[in-house]
Formats: structure tokens, sequence, C-alpha cells
């Protein structure tokens, strides 16, 4: 291949992940299923295409790395830095749940060399033989001292390292505050009432067992990883009661909030920021009661093709000056104390990215039972299609 | 080369594209539709009617499906016809082609993209803000079965204008003047000679459509809002979020038989109509 012809394709490559990244698409999009997945699994492909290029680091770790992570969620000048400095051009597949990349690495044949799985599912990927123990003297550049352990532990699971800390957030709602007529909104109860009421036709929840029936669960004060049937079936009542009132069952919420169509909304960290700067109304609220903390990592699938190129791709992004270029460029808060020692304090400070201590007490871990349980399925199946 | 051989030879890319890209497949699909779910998901070898006897549970899917998929399939031949009737018979022949090209022209673009378009054009800011101007307020367009057909309808006319229109346009003329010469008017030519004669074109476009429509997933989820759920969208839930493969399939070869049914009783309908003449054979 010509460079000319190398060097197009790459600037068209930035160029489509560049919008992407401004696009309104979301974190846990509705991707898979509205099939923008399998257009960026597409734009991911024509990576291939940019090389092959010599590798200028010593060793050869091959001409690519496929990552599977979610969207808004990378700086893209990291890859090409990577890239310049490795040889290998790091492939992109954007995926809406973690439900999806379960299931897409339980089919086999995935072809991914990292992926980023959230806490509570770590466990279930062990238990099914899908992933392989981190070799941390591949990953020099990996400090554990310097990982806050609330957010770093699920990555061990029986004394074994299996994934590195990448981000942690919060699940809350993003409400419009043009609308509540000076209301204070801050617990889910009142986002459950709401919606019933004045908000009717104006309230989304995630497209996502997780959240929208540990949200529901609560309305009630139950744990959000409940799998205990009594509480599961009030869950049930809530969430049909209310879905005539809803305004979308869909985890792509910016652009309804954004064009007011939708006034309150299930909603993630990231996301709260990003409408919260751009439209000072629409607030960001964790809610009382509680909800869902989360963190997610780094990971190896087992198989993973180009085994070389994915320890170099998480040394690289796990070297504190580029995870600080990562933080800055998608705004979620990093577990890495020696990022957090080079990030502005005004985003340290961030109410939305790090709530107060008393809110953060009451929020809980998605647990793996809710991954696998089928009732949680089949009641969100139940939801969607009455 | 005996001929035979030669044919066989020839058959052979396309046969085995079908038995391993379609039969198979199929195989498998009933064989999962017995087996069980997976504690964490996925497939365990079984053989159990558990998955065909919980159908009911995605009722609601499969009602929406069969009615918003002949409803949609029934105005868009409604919206095709005279649309085609026009490409055909009316439009001056110099224009017929760039004509024929504005009807395609929407499929240059991902229907993804196009459905984004509708999002917008269905939502707050779009018709019903200009409803708003003329007094009707708080019209709510998006996420209902009414934008879920508006974009059916939008998706598939293309489909069912071009059988239609192939049909139409190998009519022959004289037909209709010796139907005229006859005494008929024009519109009693219309229901007895251009009508039937195309059927073929009506049929095959309401085919392609409806059985497309049948496993349409997309635009339910986009402009349905996750609210008006088709068996398409239970299909792809139970694969990629609770992934369970078994029930999945029995879903997946109650949709396929429902089809074959539909599809068989509707051919047996329009044989009939067309009395089973042989240039009606639909296949």
């Amino acid at each position: 291949m010509s460079r000319k012809s190398d060097f197009i394709s790459r600037e068209k490559f930035m160029q489509e992940l560049r919008r992407l990244e401004k696009g309104s698409v979301t974190r846990r999009h509705f991707l898979g299923v509205t099939g923008l997945g399998a257009a960026a699994a597409v734009l991911g492909a024509t990576m291939p295409g940019l090389m092959p290029r010599r590798a200028f680091a010593a060793g050869d770790i091959g001409d690519r790395v496929v990552l599977a992570t979610w969207p808004n969620y990378h700086d893209p000048a990291n890859f090409e830095a990577f890239t310049a400095a490795t040889g290998a051009a790091v492939q992109v597949n954007v995926f809406g749940s973690n439900e999806e990349m379960l299931a897409k690495l339980q089919a086999g044949g995935s072809g991914w060399d990292v992926f980023v799985p959230t806490n509570y599912t770590i466990t279930t990927y062990v238990d099914a033989d899908l992933i392989v123990p981190i070799d941390t003297a591949r990953v020099p550049n990996y400090d554990p001292a310097a990982f806050e352990a609330r957010f770093a532990a699920p990555g061990t699971v029986d004394g074994k390292l299996y994934a590195l800390s990448k981000n942690w957030g919060t699940t809350g709602f993003c409400v419009n505050s043009k609308h509540t007529g000076g209301v204070k909104v801050e617990t889910w109860k009142q986002f459950w009432n709401m919606t019933m009421d004045g908000f009717s036709g104006r309230t989304m929840v995630h497209d996502y067992q997780l959240t929208t029936i540990g949200n529901a669960l609560k309305y009630f004060g139950y744990s959000f990883n409940s799998i205990d049937p009594k509480e599961l079936a009030d869950a049930e009542k809530l969430l049909i009661d209310a879905k005539p009132h809803l305004f979308a069952i869909n985890s792509d919420y910016q652009p309804s909030m954004r064009n007011e169509d939708a006034w309150m909304s299930m909603c993630w960290t990231g996301d709260g920021k990003q409408l919260h700067t751009d439209l000072p109304e629409i607030e960001f609220v964790i809610g009382r009661e509680g909800g869902e903390i989360w963190s997610d990592f780094y990971a190896i699938p087992k198989g993973a093709p180009h085994l070389d190129a994915a320890y170099a791709l998480i040394d690289f992004l796990m070297t504190p000056d580029i995870n600080k270029k990562e933080a800055l460029a998608h705004g979620y808060p990093v577990a890495d104390s020696r990022v957090n020692a080079m990030l502005p304090p005004e985003l340290l400070n961030d109410p939305i990215l790090y709530p107060a201590a008393d809110l953060l007490s009451s929020l809980e871990f998605g647990a793996a039972a809710t991954l696998t349980d089928p009732n949680r399925a089949e009641l969100m199946a139940r939801f969607k299609s009455a | 080369m005996r001929p035979q051989a030669r044919n066989w030879l020839l058959l052979a890319p396309a046969g085995a594209w079908f038995l391993f890209m379609l039969v198979l497949p199929l195989v498998v699909v009933l064989v999962f539709s017995f087996g069980e779910r997976g504690p964490a998901g996925g497939y365990v070898p079984a053989f159990t009617l558990e998955q065909y006897l919980n159908l009911p549970a995605r009722w609601t899917a499969f009602k929406n499906t069969l009615t918003l998929a002949p409803v949609g399939t029934m105005l868009a031949l409604l919206i095709a016809y005279p649309l085609a009737y026009f490409l055909a018979v009316r439009a001056n022949p110099k224009w017929r082609m760039m004509l024929l090209i504005l009807v395609i022209v929407p499929f240059w673009t991902s229907i993804l993209i196009r459905s984004y378009a509708w999002i917008f054009i269905l939502g707050g800011r779009g018709i019903p803000s200009l409803l708003a101007m003329v007094g009707l307020e708080n019209v709510r367009l998006i996420n209902t079965p009414f934008a879920v057909l508006t974009g059916i309808i939008y998706g598939y006319l293309p489909l069912m204008v071009f059988p239609i229109y192939v049909s139409l346009e190998r009519l022959d003329k004289r037909l209709l003047e010796a139907s005229a010469d006859l005494g008929s008017p024009p519109w009693r030519s219309f229901m007895q000679v251009t009508l039937p004669l195309s059927i073929p074109g009506v049929a095959t476009g309401c085919m392609l459509v409806f059985i497309l429509l049948m496993g349409e997933f997309l635009i339910p989820a986009m402009l349905g809002g996750g609210k008006v759920f088709f068996v398409g969208n239970a299909l792809v839930d139970l694969f990629l979020q609770s992934r369970n493969w078994a029930y999945g399939s029995a879903v997946a070869v109650a949709l396929v038989a429902i089809m074959l049914l539909t599809v068989s009783l509707y051919m047996r309908f329009v044989r009939r109509f067309s009395d089973a003449r042989d240039d009606v054979s639909l296949m």
C-alpha cells in the first residue's frame, strides 16, 4: 500500500471516530439493537486497511489490536500515538451493554484482544473461562498501590488478577429543572411518582435490565441488586404501571433530553455531565435511596489473537500521562491516584463526577447474579412487551 | 461432459450455499429450541418442550408484529399502487427514468440514518411544533405505533413500487384499447384489465414487504422508543441481552412457522384471485 492512501484512510478513520465522539451517542447506548454497533464495527474494520506499517518499538507486536469498548470512552489521539509508537493499529468495536459483550464472547470467535467489562460481570467471565489472568510483569505502568481499592478490587477473583481498573461512575437520573416547578427532585420515589403524574409522557428509562429494574427496586427501598421474587414482583408492578407514562425505553437519551421531548431520564455520570455543561437547566441527581456505582476494567479475553499487542495497549493506557488525556477526553473519574494528581481541580471537585461521600455511601455495585438471573431478564422482557 | 453432469455442476455453488447458509442454520435453530438455557446463558442440550410452552410470554410481540406487518403492507400497497401506475402509465417517458431513480435514491443511505432523521421529524421540534402553530397542542407522534407505521411505509415503499411498476409497464396497451372499443368506461377497463394483470406485481411486492416486516426490529426500536415491541426485538433481546438461546430459538421457529403458514395461505388466495393463470406464477 502506498504512503498516500495510507495517510488518507487514516485521516478518514479519525474523522469518523471524532464524529462518533461528538455525536449524540452515549455510553451504554442502544448500539447493538439499533445497529449502530454494527456500523461502528464496520467503521473499525476499515482499520486493518491502514496498515501494515513498520513497528518502531522494540519487538514486533503485530499490525493491529482489537478493542471492544463503550462509546465516548477514549481519546482518539491516544490511539494514534499508540499506533505511531508500536505499529499496531487500534481497531475499535463499540458496544451497548455488558450482556451484549458477554453474548459475543460466549458465541466465540470475537477476535477481541482487549475489552472493557464492568465490575459485576468479571466473576461470570472467570466462571465461564472466557478471560485470562493479567500478567502484571507485562504491564509495567500498572501500579496496584495507586488504585482506590473500592474500584479496583472487583478485578481480582479468587486471588487472581483478571482486570485492571479503567474508570468509575454512578447511575442516577437527569431532570430538566424548567419543568419541576421549583420542587427539589432528589429521590427515586419522586422519579417514579413524577413519571406517573406531571411528567407523564416525558420520562425515559434505560433499555438495560440492571439499571431499570434496579432503580424501580429502589422505589421500595429494596436492594438495587435484588433477585428476590417478591421484591422483583413489586418492581415489575411499578414498571408496568409506569410504562404508559414513559416517553421511551431507550439508553440513548441525550437527543431526547436535549430537544426537550423528554424532561427526565435515568442517566450515567458522563452523560449527566455533558448534558449539564451544555444545558445548565438539566441537573444530574443521585437518588437519595441509592442506586448504582460502577467501575469498568480492561481485560483480555481467552484466545486473544494479538496477545502481545493487547498487553502493549493496556500498558500504554495505564501510563498516567496517557490516562490523564483519556480522562480529559471522556470526563469519567479515574481510580488511579497518579492520574488524579495531574487532573485539574475543577474536574476533581465537580459534584456530578465526584458526588458527596454521603450520597456515594448509599450506592451499590451491580451484583454478578443480576447479569445471569433469568428472572430479571424475563421481567425486563415482560416490561418491554407489556 | 454430459448435460446432466454439467447442470449439477452449475447448480453446486447455489446448492451448497443453500445447504450451509440456510438449511443447516435452520436445523441448528430447531435443535436449540428443544434445549435449555445455560446457567450463565447460552445453550445446554436437552429435550424439553418448555421453550414452546413458554411462547405465550411473547404474545404481545407476536400480536404487534402480526397486526402492524399486514397493516403496514396494506398501507404501503395503497400508496405504492397509484405511484407505480403513474410512473408506468401516465408519466412522460422522457422523465420516467429520472422519476424511477428518485424512488431509489433513498436506498443509497442507510435505513439507520433515515430512521434517525424521522426521530427528529416526528419529535417535539418537528411536525408537532408545526401543528402547535395551527392550534393543535401537545400532539405526540414519536414513540407511537403511528411513528412505527410511518417508518415502515417510508422504508419499504420502493420494494412495493418496483414489482408493481414492472407488471404495469409490461401491460399490453392493446388490451386496454380493445376494452375501450368494446364499450368499457376507463374505470371498468382498470378494474377488469389493468388491475388483474398487475396482480403478479402486487403479490410480489406484498410478499417482499410482508416477509421483511415480520422480521423487522430496527424501525420499532428507533421510532417506537422501545415501547412498540416486535418479534424481531424480542429475538434481539433474547440473544443479545438475556442470552437465552433455547427460548430465542423457539421464538424464531414459531416466527418461521407463522410466516410459512401466512405466506402459503396468501399465495393460495392470490392464485385463486387471479384464476390460477400461468403468468401469475409467483416464485
